[in-house]
């Protein structure tokens, strides 16, 4: 029993796991089955994080890609879904797209999950032997402006590349406020404005 | 622990014969076995104690007795003999509902509540008593907190009752919204402890009550009140259970349940009422440490001996538990005082003024915490020295490792940033 490597299992656990759900995101024709399919896909993605030992961004997943799905399916479709969306019928044309697009990617994923040289786990010493710091500081550091990671050899000027992403990520984020922005504002109650009679 | 527990079996099945290896399988499981257990236990428990609390407390306040017949002097029983009343209970499901889904949601419901108990330490220092140690635990525990709701919501669409299908909304709208406030509160003593990690946000207020951190300066005070607030809110209770008001709505989301699918929705939601409490003491009321440092003066440290250690741990553990316990009576207090509020109000009380409130808290504790770094209470006292006393759990860390100046500069090649 000691010969089987529990984290390959464990990873082919949550693997197929993702893969069934998504799977029944596919099939199923109740919308509601299917954001309670995706909801556990991405559930069984969060354990492959974990089981990585990355607990922040499985962390990360739970709460923006699971939570984020149950508003979608609250506020999007349980709020103004119609008859049509209750029971979905998929068209004939739909499938042969729906086909091209998610062949096209998963060729790609294979293709490049195949050219990777050596399908093996890192030993343990290899990895200490990294010279990476294995934490997510000079991310954050590089977010906020300051790249650690740029600093040796050390140097008083800055150099090409030292501002980090601040400009990019403050960019992005007024992006996502005005698309917030303009959402509430397409989505609001329309009054009609009746003529006052005098 | 797996390990420990591989020798103890090695050393058992010395005597017939048979050895298990350090790192074997069985270890593994039966040390993830026992946690579950253990947390199960707890959850189960504390949801029997507290139905019961919340019907003594109810008739006190209410002017009558409460149960007192089950179990002798105090009813103490009662619960007991509810839950045998639900276990043997018709289990319903209503025409034109949605099988799969109403039979599993109020186990999503169940799992979500008891999930979050894996990140929290119940005692801190080396040898912290937590089922995972995981160095993100504050964000673990209300991602995972989240997630009740989902069961909410799928027991409110899969009933095929319009009750039900109003409660779900009304849940989904508010916790939705009360998680932007909440979460903005729990950044709070994040920040000031530099870490997310619950163990050295807990370890970071030891000694005397006045390193706590709802006392480390004026805006933590305000602050630990906005998250009791919204955590109040965030767990569904009242005033702010409009997801079964039984005035409007018959009973909300769980209105076509009964027997023990019933059950399994209020054992969900004391369990989260348990840990949002809990929650609140680990991060504001000091955690496992008293109000004063008995366990230090009275040896019971992991320096002096494993076993002295483990009274000073299960002394943690029985702080964690009566500040957590606390944490609901105060609860239920409030739901036996307070109207419940209607949709509109409890919409404005997030938006209108928690929200506003936690932000301009946020500010102000990080500008406190810039201005008088090395004080607590106030900025009365000095912070005392096992402040930086503190093990985030990394690989290369030393335990107990002294403060040292020089690890403040900023060095992408060490992990240590404090």
């Amino acid at each position: 029993m000691d010969s089987i490597y529990w984290p390959s299992f464990f990873f082919f656990f949550f693997g197929i796991l993702a893969c069934v759900f998504a799977v029944g995101v596919l099939v199923s024709r109740n919308i509601v089955r299917m954001a309670f399919y995706l909801v556990l896909s991405l559930a069984a993605t969060s354990g492959l994080f974990f089981l990585a030992g990355a607990e922040f961004v499985g962390a990360m997943q739970l709460m923006i890609y699971v939570g984020g799905t149950m508003v979608l399916l609250v506020f999007g479709v349980m709020l103004t879904s119609q008859e049509r969306f209750v029971d979905m019928k998929t068209w004939a044309g739909d499938w042969v797209k729906a086909f091209l697009a998610g062949g096209a990617l998963l060729f790609v994923l294979i293709y490049a999950a195949f050219s990777v040289p050596a399908w093996r786990g890192i030993e343990r010493a290899e990895a200490e032997a990294l010279p990476v710091a294995q934490t997510a500081t000079p991310l954050g550091m590089g977010l906020v402006g300051a790249r650690v990671d740029k600093l040796d050899p050390a140097v008083e000027a800055p150099r090409d590349g030292m501002s980090g992403y601040l400009l990019p990520f403050e960019i992005v984020s007024v992006h996502l406020l005005v698309v917030l922005v303009g959402a509430a504002y397409l989505a609001r109650a329309k009054r009609k404005i009746t003529a006052r009679i005098e | 622990m797996a390990g420990l527990i591989n020798d103890f079996l090695n050393w058992l099945l010395s005597w017939v014969g048979g050895s298990v290896a350090h790192e074997s399988l069985a270890g593994y499981v039966l040390a993830g076995l026992v946690h579950v257990a253990l947390i199960l236990v707890l959850v189960a428990t504390s949801a029997l104690i507290f139905i019961w609390l919340e019907r003594k407390i109810s008739g006190r306040i209410q002017d009558r007795l409460g149960p007192t017949r089950v179990g002798g002097k105090f009813g103490w029983l009662q619960t007991l003999a509810d839950g045998l009343k639900l276990l043997t209970k018709e289990d319903l499901l209503p025409g034109g509902a949605d099988g799969m889904l109403f039979k599993i949601a109020p186990y999503i419901s169940f799992c979500a509540s008891i999930g979050a108990f894996i990140a929290i330490p119940f005692a801190g220092g080396h040898y912290p008593w937590i089922a995972q140690h995981l160095n993100v635990g504050v964000f673990f525990v209300l991602a995972v907190l989240g997630l009740e709701v989902f069961g909410v919501i799928l027991a409110g669409y899969a009933s095929a009752s319009k009750w039900s299908l109003f409660g779900a909304m009304r849940e989904a709208a508010q916790v939705v919204s009360y998680e932007v406030p909440l979460g903005m509160c729990v950044v709070v003593p994040v920040l000031i402890a530099g870490s997310m990690d619950l163990v050295v946000i807990g370890d970071r207020q030891a000694g005397l009550f006045t390193n706590w951190l709802v006392f480390h300066d004026p805006f933590t005070f305000i602050t630990f009140w906005v998250y009791f607030t919204c955590a109040t809110a965030s767990v569904n209770r009242a005033p702010f259970d409009l997801a079964e008001a039984e005035s409007e709505l018959v009973a909300g989301f769980h209105t076509e349940y009964s027997g023990l699918r019933w059950s399994f929705f209020f054992m969900a939601e004391y369990g989260s009422m348990f840990s949002v409490s809990i929650l609140a003491a680990i991060l504001f009321l000091g955690g496992w440490h008293g109000p004063i440092p008995i366990t230090g003066s009275l040896g019971l440290t992991a320096e002096n001996g494993p076993f002295l250690g483990y009274l000073g741990q299960l002394l943690g553990l029985g702080n964690v538990l009566l500040k957590g316990t606390i944490g609901v009576c105060v609860m239920i207090w409030i739901r036996w005082t307070l109207p419940r509020l209607r949709i509109d109000q409890v919409m404005a009380t997030c938006l209108k003024y928690c929200t506003p409130i936690a932000a301009v808290m946020f500010l102000g504790a990080t500008y406190w915490h810039y201005r008088f770094p090395e004080k607590v209470f106030f900025g009365l006292a000095d912070a005392p020295a096992a402040v930086y006393d503190v093990n985030e759990g990394w690989a290369g860390d030393e335990p107990a490792a002294a403060f040292d100046e020089s690890q403040l500069v900023l060095n992408p090649t060490t992990k240590e940033t404090l």
